[in-house]
């Protein structure tokens, strides 16, 4: 954590990924998309305290994945309603919890081409706890409107929607997302960080109570074990992470 | 029908509608270089759904006219840069996708069907700019709209595998995906590691993950034939090489270095 915390004794994503994990709460099946290191260390958090459930699904791993049926399996599942919770982000997010993954700037003649939508425009509707996840939280990634959306927040009343965004992790706050309101209402800023911060980096309005809760720091046992076994299944997918965060931080703060 | 690899690329011609598969089901990249040599051009690729090095390469070296896919990325190391480059010089066309979307579109064309509904995509930008999809109320709802897709039916599928038998059976495994595309395929050309000695489809166990011969069109061997990314289960991306492609691959200049380094010049073994 920041320098104004001197007794911090875990780093930020640990913290990231316990948040991540109460977010996910009790529920079946957890799947993970690419590139995503901190979401994947929540649900094998989660995996781990459950005694073996929910299921996880690393979408880029051989071990931690089921899947044989070919890359649609994960999309078919999740029509169905067997995925209870997944991950997206995006280069921008707005207000209203609308991702771009696709470009800056009109789109025939952008500024800046990100890789692309993947699965967002379908699984952002089907999956009933989509968390959201940026560690950059500032006034380029968070916008008043992006330039492009690869999936809508909301959706009109008769469009079929199961599933959608029910909060907003970044480096330095918990949001959450109220789809009836569509808007975020700050739920927990991280420890070392503070409300008027969270105003000044965030380039759409929110909610907030006059008492924002500052975020509840990993307990021990949830640092033991991503530290422990999390890490060890990690590494398979995220070596790199798994060594630079957890293989670190053991050994300064045991 | 086991052909050298040049001979066995001849159906993927100037202007086809190319299929080729994400990183986890194995890239033919070894294919993908020699196509490169040959000046392949105004390709229609497809990448089910995804794409990272392949897509890049092909883009950067002028084959693709127009990419139908739902992200390209180096992961790890990064945006891909020539496939950035050309978007933003708006040298290629895009259609941009979802993963689901291009799924579903194989599906009705390995089924023979005209089109497939699918969920999700209202409210998107993606369907904004995709003039092929419709939205039509559900026949059997009330007042719920649902997109079609039109079946999307490639002119040649091009996979790689862990190995195939004489008769041009094909195994593999658990990548289903790839026997979608071989179905939806017009043509469909394969790279190999290996042969099997004796027929794939005597053996029950094989014969499950087995692609019958019947839907391949051309086989070549191409050992280590995804080089540098990885055939998984088999060999892992050889990711020093990736570092250096995306270091190369940031400028027109590097890149065409790295072309005559490692797609024009053959490499030893």
């Amino acid at each position: 954590m920041s320098a104004v915390q001197p007794e911090a004794t875990f780093r930020d994503e640990e913290l990231l990924a316990e948040v991540i994990a109460r977010i996910i709460g009790d529920v079946r099946h957890v799947a993970v998309g690419n590139a995503s290191p901190i979401p994947a260390t929540a649900a094998l958090l989660a995996r781990a305290r459950g005694n073996g459930l929910p299921y996880v699904s690393l979408l880029q791993s051989r071990k931690h994945n089921f899947f044989t049926d070919g890359g649609r399996e994960l999309f078919d599942c999740a029509g169905q309603g067997r995925i209870d919770v997944f991950f997206l982000s995006g280069g921008e997010i707005d207000g209203e919890a609308n991702i771009n993954l696709v470009s800056i700037g009109d789109y025939a003649h952008p500024k800046v081409r990100f890789p692309g939508s993947f699965g967002s425009a379908y699984l952002y509707y089907v999956v009933p706890k989509l968390i959201l996840f940026r560690t950059e939280h500032s006034r380029r990634t968070l916008v008043p409107k992006v330039s492009f959306i690869s999936a809508p927040g909301t959706s009109a009343d008769n469009v079929y929607r199961p599933g959608g965004p029910i909060a907003l992790v970044t480096n330095r706050c918990l949001f959450n997302f109220d789809r009836v309101r569509r808007r975020f209402s700050l739920a927990s800023v991280h420890p070392g960080h503070n409300v008027e911060e969270i105003i000044e980096h965030t380039g759409f309005e929110f909610d907030r109570p006059d008492d924002v809760p500052t975020t509840i720091p990993p307990s021990q046992e949830a640092l033991q074990l991503m530290r422990g076994v999390v890490a060890l299944q990690l590494a398979e997918v995220y070596p790199q992470f798994a060594a630079t965060v957890f293989g670190a931080s053991s050994a300064h703060s045991r | 029908m086991i052909k050298p690899l040049e001979d066995a690329l001849a159906p993927i011609t100037d202007g086809c509608l190319l299929a080729v598969p994400r990183e986890v089901a194995g890239v033919p990249m070894a294919a993908t270089r020699a196509l490169i040599r040959r000046g392949v051009k105004r390709l229609h690729l497809v990448a089910l759904p995804t794409s990272s090095l392949q897509a890049d390469l092909l883009i950067g070296a002028g084959c693709v006219e127009t990419l139908e896919t739902s992200a390209v990325s180096l992961g790890e190391f990064g945006l891909a840069p020539r496939f950035s480059a050309a978007i933003i010089a708006g040298s290629i066309t895009m259609k941009d996708a979802t993963c689901p979307a291009l799924h579903a579109a194989f599906q009705a064309a390995e089924k023979g069907e005209p089109f497939m509904p699918l969920r999700g995509l209202i409210g998107s930008d993606i369907l904004k700019h995709r003039p092929d999809w419709r939205v039509i109320d559900n026949p059997f709802g009330n007042d719920d709209p649902i997109v079609l897709l039109p079946a999307l039916k490639p002119d040649v599928a091009l996979i790689h595998a862990p190995m195939a038998d004489r008769a041009g059976n094909v195994w593999i495994g658990r990548q289903r995906e790839l026997a979608t595309m071989a179905h939806a395929a017009t043509k469909t050309v394969v790279t190999v590691e290996k042969l099997h000695d004796g027929n794939l489809l005597d053996d029950p166990v094989l014969a499950a993950g087995t692609l019958p011969g019947f839907y391949i069109a051309a086989l070549a061997l191409a050992p280590n034939g995804c080089w540098p990314l990885s055939l998984p289960d088999y060999y892992p991306a050889d990711l020093e090489h990736l570092a250096e492609y995306a270091r190369l691959a940031a400028t027109p200049e590097g890149f065409a270095r790295y072309l005559e380094q490692y797609v024009h010049e053959r490499r030893a073994a």
